[in-house]
């Protein structure tokens, strides 16, 4: 065999074995979704075994799955817009009209992401109680919203300044208005970003487990904290556990594969292109 | 380029700035929300956690109140349950750390190479880092590290070993490789886009120059990596000196205060002991803590931004 190919088959099996190994524990749990009670903790492990459908029903079934599900969506996405329609006049401002503080500006909002969250639960918390808002979506919108707006103005930043100038200039010379300016032309030319901000920013939502796990119970309690329950005792039914886990992330990955590449730029704020 | 407008063409709407046509557009009322929202964001609840920290304070007990001096502080100080947080929470971020920036480095150099089905692989990859903390923890405690029927205990067994406990016998190391294992593919992911932007020709200068893969690693791709190094381990810093739900949802901080860290510490202080000034107080600890890493974050981001 030629050496080249040879060395291309090598690095292929290795390859594969890195990538095996890390997503086995997500293919383990995706495995054991389709299993029953009884087979998903029977020693030795299956690896082969009549699939069923019977925890996805379940899971399906219960009420209140759809329920901390439903939440999930509308917390996420809820901040998701909420931080979109707050950034991008901001984004937009620091993109076309810079000054001299913008720079500074940029790295302040950066440098409020800086804050551990545990540094400003308690204040949270109480404010929260005081004001009624624990254990409502809104107060979590809120919250996220915060969490996430220095990194969607951010990348929104990023994106306007790829926005060819000569384009909105052209269109300014036709008389656009500036509202006119941006929904017609800012808007539309730089859609593919603003999605990807977007996606990021629900990715980010969805996936946190800080706020959501202090200040929810059970009216908003998102999927995260839905799961987090299941670690009681109790609670251990590993094949409904996956099959709830495994709805719980489909949606998240998906997104963060269509995403990888404006993901890198959003979580590092450009620092690596 | 060059496309200039006089105010005269279009009146009152823009001007002309350095050649290039320019709106008088009144940026502040712009700018304003996002600033504001996010000032108060920072400055309130810090401020509160500041004033509670020097407060006595506790939420079963209203009697008690009053300013309290540095004496959240000293009991804190003096109360060898917060360096046992302290400690803990250094070694996971070490470790953690050490595993993802390491494993990283090396899985980003493999998947830079050329192989059947790359993509695909890289997408499984980086998988770990789209689920959340709550599901991968749980995964792990009971599917894989439970030891009765958990399979690294199926293992270990097969092989004639005994099984391991891994929470009983070593809690803080496996709450450590669950959390590298979410961070690993995030390392991954960014050193590997570094990576692909090294210039292809500078590789080829230096295969050409007689560099084997060794010397290819170490003198033209690990300095290459060198900010992208620098700029994952200080934000992977920033949320593993937070990291709270994988500790929750596994040992509980246990057992005794073996998986304690600071965030865990403020949490148990605060919401089941209900001393808001003690927990403040470590709030205030963690708030310092993490400025340190930010500052030099915030700076190299800042030389970025530059060019």
């Amino acid at each position: 065999m030629h050496p080249k190919t040879r060395g291309k088959l090598v690095l292929t099996v290795v390859g594969w074995l890195a990538a095996g190994l890390i997503f086995f524990p997500i293919f383990w749990m995706v495995l054991t979704s389709f299993k029953t009670e009884v087979e998903a903790v029977a020693t030795p492990p299956k690896l082969f075994f009549t699939p069923t459908l019977e925890n996805y029903i379940t899971v399906r079934e219960r009420a209140d799955y759809v329920h901390f599900a439903l939440n999930s969506m509308i917390i996420s996405v809820g901040a998701t817009l909420l931080a979109t329609l707050i950034a991008v006049p901001a984004a937009y401002a620091m993109a076309f009209f810079p000054g001299k503080r913008t720079k500074d500006l940029l790295l302040w909002m950066l440098s409020t992401k800086m804050m551990p969250a545990v540094g400003v639960l308690i204040p949270i918390y109480l404010l929260f109680r005081d004001t009624g808002a624990i254990d409502t979506r809104w107060g979590l919108i809120v919250v996220y919203t915060l969490m996430n707006l220095p990194i969607v103005v951010w990348m929104l930043y990023t994106f306007f300044k790829e926005v060819p100038k000569d384009i909105l200039e052209a269109g300014r010379m036709d008389g656009a208005k500036p509202k006119q300016e941006v929904w017609m032309l800012l808007l539309p030319l730089s859609l593919p970003g603003i999605a990807s901000t977007a996606l990021l920013s629900i990715i980010l939502c969805w996936n946190e487990a800080f706020w959501s796990l202090n200040l929810t119970t059970s009216e908003a309690a998102p999927l995260t904290t839905f799961i987090a329950s299941f670690s009681a005792p109790e609670g251990l039914f590993w094949a409904k556990l996956s099959a709830a886990s495994t709805i719980a992330i489909a949606p998240i990955l998906v997104f963060g594969w269509m995403s990888q590449r404006q993901l890198v730029r959003g979580l590092t704020f450009g620092a690596v292109k | 380029m060059a496309s200039t407008t006089t105010a005269a063409q279009v009146p009152g709407t823009s001007t002309t700035v350095g050649g290039r046509s320019q709106r008088n557009v009144k940026t502040l009322p712009l700018v304003a929300p996002s600033v504001v929202i996010l000032f108060l964001w920072m400055i309130v609840p810090l401020a509160m956690t500041l004033w509670f920290s020097f407060q006595y304070y506790n939420l079963l007990d209203p009697s008690v109140g009053g300013f309290a001096g540095f004496e959240n502080y000293t009991f804190l100080l003096t109360d060898p349950s917060l360096w046992t947080a302290m400690m803990n929470t250094i070694f996971l971020v070490f470790w953690v750390l050490v595993i993802t920036v390491g494993l990283g480095t090396l899985l980003a150099v493999l998947f830079d190479q050329d192989f059947y089905g790359r993509s695909i692989a890289r997408l499984l990859a980086i998988a770990p880092f789209f689920v959340m903390p709550t599901v991968s923890a749980l995964v792990w405690k009971n599917m894989l590290m439970h030891p009765v029927n958990g399979l690294f205990a199926f293992f270990s067994r097969s092989l004639g070993l005994p099984a391991i406990d891994f929470f009983g016998s070593f809690p803080l190391t496996s709450v450590i490789i669950i959390v590298a294992w979410q961070w690993l593919p995030f390392a991954l992911l960014i050193l590997l886009t570094a990576i692909q932007s090294l210039d292809s020709e500078q590789k080829e200068a230096a295969r050409m120059d007689g560099a084997g893969p060794f010397s290819m690693f170490f003198f033209i791709i690990l300095p290459h990596l060198g900010r992208a190094i620098s700029v994952v381990i200080m934000i992977e810093t920033i949320f593993l000196l937070s990291v709270f739900a994988e500790i929750y949802v596994t040992t509980s901080g246990g057992p005794g205060l073996a998986s304690t860290n600071l965030a865990f510490l403020i949490y148990l202080r605060a919401l089941r002991e209900y001393d808001v000034g003690g927990a403040s107080a470590a709030g205030v600890i963690a708030v310092i803590l993490a400025n340190i890493v930010a500052i030099f974050l915030v700076r190299s981001i800042a030389k970025n931004i530059a060019d």
